[in-house]
């Protein structure tokens, strides 16, 4: 194919749009009102509304810094002693999967990264399966499954009328799917809904996974930021283990130990045999190898030594109660303004249902326009705010630009 | 079909992508079509920009013919229904188990046909199995050649003293904070990467035309330029690499979507480069294919063009084929010493306006290899296209990764920003490099002392932290086993894991495995 001289190879390549939940944070930084609130992005934020690194954390790269380590390349696979922390965090470090070496762990890009090596294996190893996810759910979901080739489908699980869980709608898709398919599941703190399933619900959904023989993978990136307790959090996890389910997890640290930008996390596969997991480990490593070679060190030592000293481990519990503490004094201060001030009698309370770091709000597009356009407040289009992100000051102004949006926006 | 060193594509058209109907009589999703409805979600995706599908060209039966890739598909997929039956029973039988006197007793954890039966074991990665096979060793003198990791004269990893000045620097920073970096990383960072590359004062930047993006070191940059390439290029979709070439980059781009082919580049006999074949092949090659160029320091070769060459090359690449040349720069330092020396290729190719794509490493040259710091840098003909790949290129790494991780990029952001640290790690590098090249000449000097039979000169001419020693796997295979020197199967040793104190070991190792195996 000739080319003609001086025209770029990429003049076809068109803007795309900035993303959706990223590109909110773009549109607060350019915002120059006094009164602007970000509650887009899901990072835990101050009283202040100041970004915060963890005490833990500070100590830990303290520490590391004076130990004076290498900075010599980990193995593929990642830190050992991450990788031993991380499994024993999700499954409890008297896990009998664990001790029967049936956990194949390797540490991966936080739970983006640890999301795409479990959906290349599926790809590689499950040609034509699906993967579902729920509807809603984490934006970036579809577009990891659609870079590694995965075909996927929804199920359903918000139900605006309630703005609870659609149970009914859930387990219907999930019976529909074609045996053998892989069912996405937020371990805890839905994103972006802020529902999760009752425990009993939990188990009704292991029955119909067990018995459609389909696998779950679960995706676990608020562990202990949910009710504050890192077992509570994996409780649903640890359900379908105990009940002898082989499941892929991926696992972040972004949130829960502060460590956003480290890119710290990990994708697990709990099989039925050691051996079973020695080989899918190399073949994980196998995807790792083409895609970044081996994962960064320094989130990963920053993680191995919070969990490996049990000082630093009970300081990180007593943040991580403190951070996820936070937030329910907010959701409950945001209610109570809210139920005060519409005087419409509608219920609000689901604010206080929803768990974790988001509230779907149940706002619509025009409606979250609104609270961007006249009220400086950013949030993602589908009308997810991250409470995150809130203050106590400032619920008052928030629970006014909602209840506007609400009732004067179509 | 994906790499075949050596050969040539019967078929110079773009291969198509197999067709694979699963069992349930739908097809697998692709990614990237305007039109396409992704799964059965909520619509089409906004984004994508051409009606291309991204080309897939993973086989599980890598090297075979395209005949066998879809007998391989069609039995993967049999496979994967025959665990779905297996999943079914299993799930039933999982809660029985037989008691002695064949009684079935109910056993809710009893172990059963798992779902990941059919996954086989991986075999150990070519080079990172070296160090793995080196650490299990327990002999008292083994010796690591084989990861081209730099190590001290006493063996040791370094870490550089500028590099531990940035994170004091960085930890005593009470205004820094862990939030979640751009897509494309520390704005800094990528200005910065971008001149040291290209230089302070290149008209591309100033003009606006490069985009750069913070990446995953090398690899990580090789495969978001790569992925980038196959949904993005307006040329064939179709990679050269140079034979041989470092072994990742034989994975990381058929597994990005792009056709990889190879062109001829070392010459055993000479134990040089092969000019003439690699200029054949290239302009045999088709218009518009992806040329994979070693900035400087070929790996594992060690063999490098001198600035001639680089131009014939040039002039064949841009004026007769117009092919897109992509650099991968892993080395910019460590070969010469001097930073600009090792950018002259790059900035050649990029000063005559041409595009390039370019992949930087700092894992060698700042010892910043467990960090993961490298960068991606897209040099276009327009300002306005600059823009538009930008966007795109995001669109490739959010689901990949989301975003990069920031401490290994602050590092280097703090050294390149200030001058005497920037003063300072030059220092530090050049003496790396200097340490290097006198381990060559200690090498050579003592196989000439115990007069080895062969012609050793290439130890000296060649460039950068390998040798490439023309020894075969034979050969290496008893130096590993009678001298417990571990090294990669290609004959490749770092030179960076020598030291006055090993040469000896390594230079007796080579004269008996020489003698004994004469090749």
């Amino acid at each position: 194919m000739t080319l003609a001289a001086g025209v770029s190879k990429f003049e076809a390549v068109t803007m795309a749009p900035p993303d959706p939940i990223l590109g909110v944070s773009e549109a607060f930084r350019a915002d120059t009102s006094d009164a602007k609130l970000n509650l887009g992005v899901g990072a835990y934020r101050t009283e202040e509304l100041q970004p915060l690194v963890l005490n833990v954390v500070k100590k830990a790269e303290k520490k590391m810094l004076e130990s004076g380590e290498n900075k010599e390349y980990l193995p593929i696979e990642g830190l050992a002693a991450f990788n031993k922390a991380t499994a024993e965090l999700l499954l409890g470090a008297d896990s009998p999967a664990i001790k029967e070496g049936r956990v194949a762990t390797v540490q991966g890009l936080s739970g983006t990264g640890s999301l795409r090596l479990g959906a290349a294996f599926i790809q590689r190893y499950f040609p034509g399966a699906k993967v579902l996810i729920s509807s809603p759910t984490w934006g970036n979901h579809k577009n990891i499954f659609n870079d590694a080739g995965v075909p996927w489908s929804e199920y359903r699980y918000f139900e605006p009328k309630t703005v609870g869980l659609d149970f009914e709608g859930m387990m219907a898709d999930i019976k529909d799917a074609p045996s053998g398919s892989f069912i996405l599941l937020h371990g805890c703190a839905h994103n972006p809904t802020g529902i999760d399933p009752t425990p009993e619900q939990w188990e009704k959904i292991a029955d119909l996974i067990e018995e459609k023989g389909h696998m779950a993978f679960f995706d676990v990136a608020y562990q202990g930021f949910a009710s504050g307790s890192l077992d509570q959090d994996a409780d649903s996890v640890r359900l379908f283990v105990k009940r002898g389910l082989e499941i892929l997890v991926a696992q972040s640290y972004s949130k829960n130990l502060g460590l956003y930008a480290e890119r710290i996390g990990a994708i697990n596969a709990v099989v039925h045999s050691s051996d079973v997991a020695v080989r899918v480990k190399s073949q994980l490593k196998r995807l790792a190898r083409p895609m970044y070679s081996n994962p960064p060190v320094h989130g990963a030592k920053i993680v191995a030594n919070v969990v490996g000293d049990a000082a630093l481990f009970d300081e990180w519990r007593a943040e991580m109660e403190m951070m996820a503490g936070r937030i329910k004094t907010v959701r409950q201060r945001l209610y109570d303004d809210l139920s005060t001030k519409d005087k419409s009698g509608k219920d609000w309370s689901f604010v206080l249902k929803q768990i974790g770091m988001f509230s779907f709000t149940g706002l619509n597009r025009a409606q979250s326009d609104n609270m961007s356009d006249k009220w400086h407040v950013y949030m993602t289009k589908d009308g997810r705010i991250s409470l995150a992100g809130l203050s106590l000051a400032k619920c008052s102004y928030l629970a006014d630009a909602i209840i506007d949006s609400y009732y004067n926006v179509q | 079909m994906s790499s075949r060193p050596g050969g040539k594509n019967p078929n110079p058209s773009v291969r198509k992508r197999h067709e694979v109907t699963d069992l349930f009589g739908e097809t697998p999703h692709r990614r990237s079509t305007t039109n396409g409805r992704h799964g059965h979600g909520h619509g089409r995706l906004p984004y994508s920009s051409q009606k291309q599908s991204k080309r897939r060209h993973f086989s599980s039966t890598e090297g075979q013919s395209a005949d066998s890739d879809r007998k391989a598909t069609r039995r993967l997929a049999s496979e994967n229904m025959k665990s779905v039956h297996h999943r079914r029973i299993a799930s039933l039988a999982r809660h029985f188990r037989m008691e002695e006197g064949g009684s079935i007793a109910f056993s809710p954890t009893s172990a059963t046909a798992s779902s990941f039966a059919h996954v086989k074991q991986a075999p150990e990665d070519a080079i990172l199995g070296v160090t793995v096979a080196y650490n299990k060793d327990p002999s008292p003198v083994k010796v690591n050649l084989g990861v081209g990791a730099y190590r001290t004269e006493e063996g040791k990893p370094l870490v550089l003293n500028v590099v531990r000045k940035a994170e004091e620097q960085l930890l005593a920073d009470r205004a820094r904070n862990k939030e979640y970096l751009g897509i494309t990383g520390i704005p800094q960072f990528n200005k910065l990467s971008a001149e040291l590359i290209l230089g302070r004062d290149s008209p591309a930047i100033a003009q606006g035309r490069v985009i750069t993006a913070q990446c995953l070191s090398g690899t990580g940059s090789l495969r978001v330029g790569g992925e980038f390439l196959a949904t993005h290029y307006s040329g064939p979709k179709v990679i050269y690499v140079p034979s041989p070439t470092w072994g990742n980059h034989l994975k990381i781009f058929p597994l990005a979507g792009l056709e990889t082919r190879t062109y001829r580049y070392y010459n055993p006999k000479t134990r040089g480069l092969d000019y003439e074949g690699m200029i054949e092949d290239l302009r045999a090659a088709p218009n518009g294919a992806v040329v994979l160029l070693h900035a400087c320091a070929h790996n594992p070769t060690g063999v490098d063009l001198t600035q001639e060459e680089w131009e014939g090359l040039r002039k064949v690449i841009r004026n007769d084929k117009q092919q897109l040349p992509f650099f991968d720069s892993a080395y910019q330092g460590f070969a010469s010493g001097s930073l600009d020396t090792d950018a002259f290729a790059v900035r050649r190719f990029v000063n005559d306006g041409g595009e390039t794509f370019i992949a930087q490493s700092y894992a060698k040259n700042m010892g910043l290899y467990g960090e993961r710091v490298g960068a991606l840098s897209i040099v276009v003909r327009d300002p306005s296209v600059a823009a538009r790949v930008e966007s795109q290129l995001k669109l490739v790494i959010r689901p990949m990764y989301s975003s990069p991780p920031t401490y290994g990029a602050a590092i280097v952001s703090t050294i390149l920003s200030n001058p005497a640290l920037y003063d300072e790690w030059k220092v530090e590098l050049k003496a790396m490099a200097d340490r290097i090249i006198s381990m060559r000449h200690q090498l050579f000097d003592a196989l000439k002392a115990r007069k080895t039979p062969g012609d050793w000169t290439h130890i000296l001419n060649q460039i950068g932290m390998f040798t490439f020693t023309g020894l075969n796997k034979q050969q290496v295979e008893y130096m590993t086993k009678e001298y417990h020197i571990y090294m990669t199967m290609d004959g490749r040793i770092s030179m960076a894991g020598l030291s006055s104190r090993t040469v000896p070991q390594l230079a007796d190792a080579i004269h008996s495995a020489v003698v004994k195996f004469s090749s």
